[in-house]
């Protein structure tokens, strides 16, 4: 017998007696006029920086008096329109070992806890959010949903095949339970929100 | 790196060492406790608390009555997406196979994330032993490999260390400055010593903290960064999961991910939950289901709902035995009072202490996202462990008294009476180390000199 059999054979003797799974419960969710307001608390709080801007050229500008050479962005978001675009999809990356900005679409945001929607629709490798040092996110006001319950209920049921909800910059308490910011990935984490998209 | 040798077999006389360095064990017990209020505030902004956690525990409960299908029902689906499935009956038999999948690829060096699940197969220990070197990059495991021990805790690895011992740890390997202790210095020191390693490793290991049977995905939550580090960037990712981590469907997600960090941290959320489908191109994913125990627990009926558990330590910072007695006394890879319900499955005799390293106040069961009754499973394994003759006798004698007194309400009442003279005349006794073991390290509280009952039929009186 394989030990695929024999867990499977166990499991089926040992079980305990099934109930149904709990379906359409209703949660309490962030009212509409609130969502905004509770998602720039829940990123902020997690060590994250936010601006709300009108549009994406704005972004473009405050990204330059923030970097001054736009070499030093990736820049995935043409309408941004400041730094290097990727030309093609980065089969290594490796390459992007010292890589100072990434800017990149958020598809969607959740106002309860701050956490934003990438995947590898938005990014030309899978490691680009994690290997910058600075992580730039861009995501529409219309995209914020209250809870993590709306969140699923609107990402694709055949999932992309990366996708990650980031809420801020990396970090780590593990040293006395004294907050690092900045463990293996972005020091900073900042999102523009556009106001108008 | 697992030192059996140094670890003690007793949970009371390893905490009575721990409880020799007052300062430390003072510190422990308030950085924990501290947790736990960040875990109350944060459960407190959340109006569906209990609703989540009831949901949370029908949703386990559901997929516990229909393992099988779902484990089934993921396998299909995660090898339509592209993911190579492996099943293990046992410890070793994971070993092998991860140590087979490195070997075939040739892989001298790996980094690895944060996974229980390798700590309580011993796989650092295996991998060493067969020539292979593993990183762990989580900061606080990171701390603990070099100073050769096991995690005290399973979500903060090294909350039994100080800042300067850190130091003095960064200083031996990663060639800090002799003396410095700041977190912020040190972190940024593992920083970049970690990276190097990602950046040169062929493969990576991580932990799945969810496995949806429905999509064939998995989610794995961390706050550093580190597992996807690892993962994207190694041509190799190896995902080690215990069976019980399936969920049925994505939306399930929703329930463990709102509780999952605010049990554990405080935090609303990881900063990263990270769903990995598909590999990407030129990328090999494997993923190895592990029994270990797991299908016998699941016939224990009394215990069980301890396979529920979704990882979150909330019942370890809130534990006041664990507190004050640090994760090495449980000599398990998982501490605590969840770990005392877990290691008696795996070996009674080696284990039969644990379930006695606890007050049974209940916190752990208050506190538990999933409502596992942790403290009536501990009293629970208590009475197993002696029907099977594990229980050193002086616990029994205790066991029996203390079973009749609860049986007997007058009883109780006298020896509620008796006790509190006892102690007033005779405070020694109560603090005797050699009687009363949790009487070491500590005073007795001063006895009440009227019992609440007393107290309260009192007071019924005067207002009848
Ligand atoms: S038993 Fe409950 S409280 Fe303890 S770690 Fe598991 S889920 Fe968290």
């Amino acid at each position: 017998m394989t030990s695929r059999e024999k867990i499977l054979n166990q499991v089926r003797q040992n079980k305990p007696v099934a109930i149904p799974l709990p379906q359409n419960i209703t949660f309490a969710t962030v009212t509409e006029p609130e969502r905004l307001p509770a998602f720039v608390k829940s990123f902020t709080s997690a060590g994250g920086v936010v601006s709300i801007v009108p549009d994406f050229t704005t972004i473009g500008q405050e990204l330059q008096v923030l970097f001054d050479q736009p070499e030093r962005v990736m820049n995935t978001i043409p309408a941004v329109g400041y730094g290097l675009a990727p030309t093609d999809a980065i089969a290594q990356g490796h390459i992007l070992a010292n890589l100072e900005v990434a800017v990149v679409t958020g598809s969607l945001g959740v106002a309860e806890n701050g956490a934003i929607w990438v995947s590898v629709e938005n990014i030309p490798t899978r490691v680009l959010p994690f290997i910058c040092e600075h992580l730039v996110l861009v995501l529409p006001q219309s995209k914020i949903v209250g809870t993590m319950h709306e969140a699923y209920a609107i990402l694709p049921k055949s999932f992309p095949d990366y996708g990650v909800f980031i809420a801020g910059p990396s970090r780590t308490a593990d040293i006395e339970q004294s907050l690092v910011i900045g463990a293996h990935g972005p020091k900073r984490a900042h999102v523009f929100i556009l106001e108008n998209e | 790196m697992h030192n059996e040798h140094i670890i003690p077999t007793d949970h009371a006389t390893a905490a009575e060492v721990f409880l020799q360095d007052e300062e430390r064990a003072n510190w422990h017990d308030k950085a924990l406790w501290f947790i736990r209020e960040k875990r109350d505030v944060a459960t407190k902004q959340i109006p569906d608390w209990e609703l989540l956690r009831e949901t949370a525990s029908q949703i386990k409960q559901n997929v516990l009555g229909n393992l099988d299908n779902y484990l089934e029902q993921f396998e299909q689906n995660a090898l339509q997406n592209g993911i190579k499935v492996h099943w293990a009956a046992d410890a070793a038999e994971h070993n092998q196979i991860v140590l087979n999948i490195i070997q075939q690829h040739g892989i001298q060096k790996l980094v690895k994330s944060k996974s229980m699940l390798t700590e309580e197969c011993h796989l650092n220990d295996y991998l060493l032993e067969n020539g292979i070197d593993v990183i762990d990059t989580d900061l606080g495991e990171r701390v603990v490999q070099l100073a050769k021990e096991p995690p005290s805790h399973i979500v903060l690895p090294c909350i039994h260390k100080r800042k300067e011992e850190v130091g003095e740890l960064f200083h031996i390997h990663l060639g800090t400055e002799k003396g410095a202790s700041d977190p912020a210095y040190l972190t940024e020191a593992a920083r970049q010593h970690l990276r190097e390693k990602f950046l040169t490793s062929d493969l990576a290991i991580t932990g799945v903290n969810f496995a949806i049977a429905e999509t064939g995905g998995f989610v794995v939550c961390t706050n550093e960064g580190n597992a996807d580090m690892g993962a994207h960037l190694a041509k190799v990712h190896i995902a080690c999961m215990g069976i019980e981590k399936i969920i049925p469907k994505a939306e399930n997600l929703g329930v463990f991910l709102r509780l999952l960090a605010r049990s554990a941290t405080g935090q609303p959320i990881t900063t990263y939950s990270s769903h990995f489908h598909r590999p990407a191109k030129g990328q090999e994913m494997h993923l190895v289901l592990v029994d270990n125990g797991r299908s016998v627990q699941l016939g224990r009926k009394d215990f069980y709902n301890s396979l529920k558990c979704i990882r979150c330590g909330a019942c370890i910072n809130t534990c006041p035995v664990y507190r004050r007695s640090g994760g090495h006394s449980y000599h398990y890879a998982i501490s605590g009072p969840i770990g005392a319900i877990l290691a008696p499955n795996m070996d009674m005799r080696k284990n039969a202490d644990l379930p006695f390293a606890s007050t049974l106040c209940g916190s752990c069961t208050n506190v538990c996202p999933v409502k596992i009754d942790i403290h009536n499973q501990l009293y629970k394994w208590r009475q197993v462990l002696g029907e099977e003759g594990y229980v050193p006798a002086t616990k029994k004698q205790s066991m029996k008294a203390m079973g009749s007194l609860l049986a007997n309400p007058t009883l109780y009442r006298i020896a509620g009476k008796s006790g509190r003279t006892m102690m007033r005349l005779l405070p020694g006794l109560a603090n005797n180390k050699a009687m009363n073991p949790w009487a070491k390290q500590r005073d007795m509280p001063a006895p009440p000199k009227e019992s609440f009952r007393d107290w309260y039929l009192k007071n019924k009186k005067q207002h009848d």
